[in-house]
């Protein structure tokens, strides 16, 4: 599992080669998230209306390697959007995949775009 | 710079980097570790726990990233050897050198093993590491292969005995705990406690065997018994040595250190060792011709040692070591203090014991009956924290000094006065050494006002957590003694309680949870305040976990129970457990279609485990077909009405349980509440429902049914107590009505019914003033909105199914029909599970 991990690496917006067109916006459920596949990545995205933004991250929650994380729920820390993994709880901010209760590994971000109600997420291969 | 070698990453080893690199300016100083186990420096007080969750990691003190954020040099797996002291340098096993200024010695403990004939055999295992742990489990499960019903014994009824017999219980061997003194513990508890602890550890099935010199140990090549003396034998297939420890002090030997004359390297007050460049802290310091086997005077002396080597000489080791203990021994708390053993002419004793309950309480008093000396608890340890401070601090008794174990017992003179009673020089924290005035100031002085806030800055709670309940009421009163309001707020995003929010909802008519934030809260939301706010909603206008699916915890947002692996399991209602033989049919046809492991819950169901997300709905589906209703096991909701068989068909019932329960059940299913519930119903007094450790309960007794409330299983289990005897089956239900609906308007988030009954003031008598006497005035609205609740039900996984948005929500990827790939399953016993963590 540990080599899966090591697949998903996050990527800056200036980095972005490739737009992977995912799914219609409507989709994705307001405030909350669901998981893209793309190619053998899975790619949890989330659609926080309350501050109108949208951000992606790996599926794949570091802490048990369990592909978990789009179902969690989405909040707020201090002003740092996060996701909770259902399963135990930890969380990791949205912007920079870092942990925000221990000190597991960060998780990767990806750049999201909107166009034509299409949801975009950014890759750098 | 210089250079500070630390020997040994243990508990107190890692003590002593956590209080240097607080104190140390980092380009003055150089710290340097070494430790011979492969991992860093971990919990061993909570080894057994390694057991019952398999997870290492959780035990270490710090991560490996630790070290290096403090820039300390750790080397693991490097056994040091030798000490040149001449020139101030260290050797290692693979022939590093370093020089050092300052040493430290922390190399701990190793378990002693006595020189039986027999004891290199295999199957013969030492309790101290976490390899050895592995290696006694590799050895048990292969002998569980071959053994019908295998047998472990464990040599030393000690405390750490003890926890082996619960490992090795754990591994579903049979234990056989052997010990050489005629009682258990015979360090910590006097004859009549040990024989308390005997007979309860006897009831959860270990076996004891007291007086007991072992001869010898039997076996051709490996163990298969031990011999105690002609025709004493007993056969086991295991054994554990568990007899006691001996400083790992072969380092100061070989360099000349002046030792003890039993081991263990002679150190001052300074923890300074006969070389003034060299210190000796924790299991190998020799102190006052004492080793100190305990957590609490190891960090103690981990603290002297810093300050000394930094050059505050005033800070010295307390002449005399406090060596009171508290911990929870299987279950059982067990603790002594003070002097525990007295003998008549320094003082008198105070003696409960109460075998039926496994409670055994003593405290020791001077003989002018004005200070405390010592006492021992079994069973019961909650008073431990205020009898240590009595005595610690020498201070008052009250007049009626049995009152301190029996509780008062009416009349004026009440037992405890509150924590805030204490001197400003007591030690709340002693792990961490931390005074009630250091904790006091850090709520005034420094704002930290809450509990987090003060662990964080005072390290108070961070040890072994036994004074927290202490710390959380000097939080409190200092609060309170400022004048300031102590705010229960849920969370950073609402400053209200959980019932300020719930009646905020209720009266302005609230419906959503967005609605709710803009109004009265702040920020966007987090995953403490929306699942609390989603069981408000659903308390007060019984809406399902469909409408606001993305408020929900992940449970209730896809209603089934999440699994190790991502998966989900199903679980229908099977009101009271009574079910039909075409329903298991059904069951059975639908887990073998869908390929689920199966098994029988503790509240009388069936859990169907390992469904994937998209496979959720078409399980329903069937299962709706064949006339099933969701059964809430994934919510904070009515779980089950546990119910024994009753007067249908037992010849002792006294009345029809199954069908009070089914009734019961029928009538609370669906209801969501700050946590889960639980009932249960029995048919007469032997209670094979076990109704008192439920939420509610019902016992049928002669001439009605007996009311029982607020009872739990769980982590601290509970008794339910009793709100009403004798009454009828529609007053029983009425009175359940009102307490729950008041429990679920009033209690904090997830709290269950006994914790929320041990903090409401008043306790069970206030309950049954509300309930019985109707003293707020409020019955009658309790009886509308629970009657609201009960008439309101749906099942939601028949509303989920049969709406095409809410089942479109069922798949893993948004933009692929695909399955999850990455899950995993193993077989296990003709069934499946899922791939076990890495």
């Amino acid at each position: 599992m540990i080599s899966i991990l090591n697949t998903y690496e996050a990527v800056e917006p200036e980095k972005v080669s490739l737009w992977f067109k995912a799914a219609p916006v409507e989709k994705f459920p307001e405030n909350g998230g669901a998981c893209v596949k793309y190619k053998d990545k899975q790619i949890a995205v989330f659609n926080f209306t309350r501050e109108g933004t949208w951000y992606a991250c790996q599926n794949l929650c570091p802490h048990k390697m369990e592909m978990v994380l789009s179902r969690g729920m989405i909040g707020e820390d201090q002003g740092e959007p996060k996701v909770a993994c259902p399963l135990h709880k930890n969380s990791f901010s949205l912007k920079t995949g870092k942990h925000l209760n221990g000190d597991l590994n960060s998780i990767a971000t990806y750049p999201v775009k909107i166009e034509n109600d299409f949801v975009y997420i950014g890759f750098s291969e | 710079m210089k250079t500070v070698i630390v020997v040994g990453n243990g508990m107190v080893g890692y003590k002593f980097c956590e209080k240097f690199v607080s104190k140390v300016d980092q380009d003055s100083f150089k710290l340097i570790v070494f430790g011979e186990e492969p991992r860093v420096a971990y919990d061993r007080v909570h080894l057994s726990e390694y057991f019952e969750n398999g997870d290492a990691e959780r035990l270490s003190m710090a991560p490996r990233e630790w070290y290096q954020e403090n820039n300390i040099e750790l080397y693991t797996n490097e056994r040091v050897t030798d000490i040149h002291r001449n020139s101030k340098t260290i050797t290692t096993l693979s022939d590093k050198t370093f020089n050092y200024d300052y040493l430290v010695l922390a190399t701990g403990s190793s378990p002693f093993v006595p020189q039986i004939n027999g004891v290199d055999k295999d199957g013969v295992f030492v309790y101290r590491t976490i390899e050895d742990l592995e290696d006694t489990l590799a050895y048990a499960e292969k002998i569980k292969q071959t053994v019908a019903k295998p047998k472990a014994a464990i040599l030393g009824g000690g405390l750490l005995g003890l926890e082996a017999a619960k490992a090795v219980m754990d591994m579903g061997l049979e234990p056989h705990v052997i010990e050489f003194a005629p009682k258990l513990m015979p360090r910590q508890l006097d004859t009549r406690s040990s024989k308390v602890l005997q007979v309860k550890l006897e009831s959860m099935g270990i076996n004891i065997h007291l007086s007991k010199a072992t001869n010898q140990i039997l076996g051709n090549g490996h163990v298969i018994g031990m011999e105690f003396g002609e025709d004493d034998l007993l056969n086991v297939d295991m054994l554990v040595i568990s007899a006691g420890i001996r400083p790992r002090d072969e380092l100061g030997k070989s360099c000349g250190l002046k030792m003890g004359t039993r081991g263990g390297i002679v150190v001052d007050n300074k923890m300074r060792t006969s070389d003034p460049s060299i210190f000796a802290i924790g299991e190998i310091a020799l102190y006052n011709q004492m080793i100190y086997g305990l957590v609490a005077p190891g960090y103690e002396m981990a603290g002297v040692a810093v300050d000394q080597i930094l050059g505050n000489e005033e800070t010295l080791m307390a002449a005399e070591i406090d060596m009171s203990t508290k911990l929870k021994l299987i279950g059982v708390d067990v603790a002594s203090f003070g002097t525990p053993f007295m003998p008549a002419e320094k003082g008198h004793s105070i003696i409960f014991e109460n075998k039926t309950e496994s409670l055994y309480k003593r405290i020791n008093v001077s003989h002018d009956g004005k200070k405390l000396l010592g006492g021992i608890l079994v069973g019961d340890a909650k008073d431990y924290n205020m009898l240590l401070q009595m005595y610690l601090n020498e201070m008052p008794l009250p007049k009626n000094p049995e009152n301190l174990i029996l509780g008062s017992r009416g009349g004026e003179d009440v037992s405890f006065g509150s924590a805030m009673d204490l001197p400003d020089t007591a030690v709340v924290c002693s792990c961490e050494a931390v005074t009630k005035g250091q904790i006091c100031c850090s709520v005034k002085d420094d704002g930290n006002e809450s509990v987090k806030a003060i662990s964080k800055a005072t390290k108070a709670t961070t040890g072994c957590g036994g004074c927290k309940p202490m710390v959380v009421d000097l939080v409190k009163e200092t609060l309170k003694s400022l004048g300031k309001v102590v705010k229960e707020s849920i969370c950073e995003h609402f400053e209200y309680s959980r019932q300020e929010l719930y009646d905020i909802v209720k009266l302005r008519k609230i419906e959503d949870y967005d609605s709710l934030l803009d109004g009265v809260g702040k920020g966007h939301g987090c995953e403490v305040c929306k699942p609390a706010v989603a069981s408000i909603f659903a308390s007060i206008y019984n809406e399902t976990a469909n409408r606001q699916a993305t408020i929900q915890d992940t449970n209730d947002r896809y209603l089934a129970n999440i699994q190790r692996n991502g998966t989900y399991s199903v679980v229908p209602r099977v009101a009271a457990g009574e079910i039909t033989p075409k329903q298991l049919l059904a069951i059975g046809r639908i887990a073998q279609k869908y390929d689920l492991y199966t098994k029988i819950t503790g509240g009388q169901r069936i859990d169907m485990f390992g469904a994937q997300l998209h496979e959720l709905p078409l399980i329903w589906e069937e299962l709706i077909a064949e006339g099933f209703e969701t059964g809430q096991a994934y919510g904070k909701s009515l779980r089950t009405v546990k119910s024994c068989v009753g007067s249908t068909w037992c010849r002792y019932g006294m009345d029809e349980s199954v069908t009070f329960a089914i009734d019961i059940e029928n009538r609370y299913k669906g209801i969501r509440s700050p946590h889960k519930i639980k009932g249960g119903v029995s048919g007469c007094i032997r209670e094979c429902a076990e109704a008192r450790n439920k939420d509610f309960g019902f016992i049928a007794v002669e001439g009605g049914w007996n009311v029982y409330i607020c009872g739990n299983g769980g982590a601290n289990p509970q008794h339910a107590q009793l709100l009403v005897e004798k009454v009828d089956k529609v007053t029983a239900t009425k009175y359940v009505d009102r307490f729950l609906m008041y429990y679920i308007q009033t209690a904090p988030p997830l709290t269950r019914t006994a914790a929320w009954l041990d903090k409401l003031e008043g306790g069970i008598d206030y309950v049954k003033d509300v309930v019985i006497n109707d003293c707020l005035g409020i019955a009658e609205e309790l009886d509308m909105e629970m009657q609201h609740l009960v008439d309101t039900y749906k099942c939601e996984w028949k509303e989920a199914v049969e709406n095409p948005e809410i089942r479109a929500r069922y798949t893993h990827f948004v933009n692929a029909e695909e399955a999850d790939d990455t899950i995993e399953f193993v077989s296990l016993r003709e069934q499946k599970m899922p791939k076990a963590w890495a």
